[in-house]
């Protein structure tokens, strides 16, 4: 009996020792393989220049800039909905409502997201063509929303599992109190829910940072620096899908190598800044 | 009861089919009989020109052979190149001729089964029909950015371009841009199919497709008063051509040997006339 558990201890730890080190490898694969670009104090460059392999400028400061934009926007979009959709499921609907509402947005979840980004291809472009009155349609704008749809229930999710995990007794007690249910709301499940909030944020921001089929297909994936939300723009993810395909020894190789590694370390670097305050006593709860 | 029952409609059923399929053509027969009692899969990715053809090719020969199984993809002729090389793939589509570096560096054996026309496309509605060289090249450079400095309406142009990997964009910057730049508010599409799906819904699009991709849903637009179409490629009025390729590593052997020598076949080149490009033999 014994032994099985120790076995079984071990076996969870190495599974997780070697998930840790499997994202270290990367991390070293990607250092090892963009050192040329960044050795030689390119990597100011990178980040500043535009991309014009015929001139020989590798830079990835639009698709850097692309990419950030439209990862806030679609959170902007994303972060009320799902806040207020897991707000509904766990406190405000009634009992029929939450179990149709978290069975659809369960189903929403195993959505590729390229059917999210072929159906808008055709209903979304247009209208945003006509709506943004210049341009294809093929914005940040038109990704945006799609990218929300797509990270609205990762979030919901992640929400609605915290809302449960808040302290059953302090419900009642605001029951007993005779407190509604947008007090309970207030006081009780939003600060309570505050790490699970912040996680979910994180991890629908990850996701729509990392995102290449939306972006490929709807922002548009001009090279030029987005001068407004309403303009073609190219994300990291959606560049190196475009350029993986070029010669193995060229330069634009190389450089998305270098893009791989500013995505993992501008993810990993937010991952970290936002956790430090959600390591606040409320955590321990 | 039963049973016999639905053993004699099973049984007429199998007649009715075994009556109703059609004889395949003895010419066609021949050229797939290479394909009897070969076995296992094929995997072709690159050029998205060669798409159709290769469908159509691999469709024919699964049916003839289910032994066989032939994956297709896209990626661009790069791409196409690259995993060939590599061995990654069976087989490598091009629509640009590899360069000699590419060539020695993977022992890559090409062969040419098609040539194709690369012809720019506008949306059915503009009346922007024909456009000069220097036209042609302002409006990708982006010094010429609205429709109504080449006779259409009162809006931006959009352009749409192809990515790092495709020799149809390689092509086409080579011979109807004469090196030009292409500005970077181009849009990127990844493919044949998606150019034409996305100039087909955009009224104010340009972009550049294989000749054999096009149909009434987009526009051809002449080239100094030479349409893009099979006729003027043919008889080399029209300059934007270029060669379709296969690629293998080394002299291919088994299934790709097979077929890479069925495309060049009579039945092979009928497809390859039948998807509107020009065969080679």
């Amino acid at each position: 009996m014994g032994d099985r558990m120790v076995f079984r201890e071990h076996l969870f730890r190495s599974a997780a020792v070697i998930c840790g080190l499997l994202t270290l490898a990367i991390f070293c694969f990607l250092c090892v393989l963009g050192l040329p670009l960044l050795q030689d104090g390119h990597l100011l460059s990178l980040l500043s220049s535009p991309w014009a392999p015929a001139r020989g400028l590798y830079g990835i400061f639009p698709m850097l800039l692309a990419s950030i934009l439209l990862a806030l926007l679609s959170l902007a979009l994303g972060f009320p909905v799902s806040l207020g959709c897991s707000l509904l499921i766990t406190a405000l609907a009634p009992r029929r409502l939450r179990m149709l509402l978290i069975g659809m947005i369960r189903l929403m979840a195993g959505i590729p997201t390229v059917v999210y980004s072929f159906a808008a291809l055709f209903l979304l472009v247009p209208l945003m063509r006509t709506l943004i009155g210049r341009g294809s349609g093929l914005s940040l704008l038109t990704a945006a929303p799609v990218l929300a749809l797509l990270i609205v229930p990762t979030m919901v999710i992640f929400f609605v599992a915290g809302f449960e995990k808040v302290n059953r007794a302090h419900l009642l007690a605001l029951d007993a109190l005779g407190g509604s249910r947008v007090q309970k709301i207030i006081h009780i499940l939003l600060p309570g829910a505050r790490p699970a909030l912040i996680n979910g944020t994180l991890l629908g921001f990850g996701r729509a940072m990392g995102d290449t089929m939306v972006s490929l297909m709807l922002a548009g994936n001009s090279t030029a620096v987005p001068s407004s939300l309403a303009d073609s723009a190219r994300t990291l993810p959606a560049h190196i899908a475009l350029v993986m395909a070029s010669d193995f020894d060229s330069m634009e190789f190389t450089s998305i190598f270098a893009c791989g590694l500013l995505l993992y370390l501008v993810t990993g670097l937010l991952m970290l800044l936002m956790r430090l305050p959600g390591r606040s006593p409320d955590n321990e709860s | 009861m039963k049973r016999s029952q639905t053993g004699v409609l099973l049984g007429l059923l199998c007649m009715t089919i075994g009556f109703l399929y059609p004889g395949m053509p003895l010419q066609a027969a021949d050229d797939l009989a290479p394909f009897t009692g070969l076995k296992g899969s094929l995997r072709i990715a690159g050029g998205t020109a060669h798409i159709p053809v290769m469908k159509e090719a691999a469709r024919r020969i699964m049916s003839f052979n289910p032994d066989i199984r032939i994956s297709i993809a896209g990626g661009g002729s790069g791409l196409g190149i690259r995993q060939a090389g590599e061995g990654l793939i069976d087989i490598g589509n091009a629509g640009r001729r590899p360069t000699d570096t590419e060539i020695a560096k993977y022992n890559l054996k090409l062969f040419q089964w098609a040539i194709d026309g690369v012809g720019v496309i506008v949306h059915p509605d503009n009346p922007v029909r024909t456009l000069t060289s220097a036209q042609l090249q302002g409006i990708f450079a982006g010094r010429i950015s609205n429709w109504k400095e080449v006779g259409g309406v009162d809006r931006e142009i959009d352009i749409y371009t192809r990515d790092e990997s495709s020799g149809t964009r390689k092509v086409f910057w080579k011979k109807a841009l004469a090196r030009g730049t292409i500005s970077d508010r181009a849009n990127v599409v990844v493919s044949n199919g998606a150019m034409k799906t996305t100039v087909a819904g955009d009224p104010f699009g340009i972009g550049y497709i294989s000749i054999g991709y096009m149909d009434a849903t987009v526009a051809p637009v002449s080239l100094d008063g030479v349409a893009p179409d099979l006729a003027n490629v043919r008889n080399g009025s029209y300059r934007v051509a270029r060669g379709l390729y296969s690629l293998t590593r080394g002299e291919p052997a088994g299934l790709a040997r097979a077929f890479v020598d069925f495309l060049f076949s009579p039945t092979g080149q009928q497809i390859v006339q039948d998807k509107g490009l020009i065969p080679v033999r």
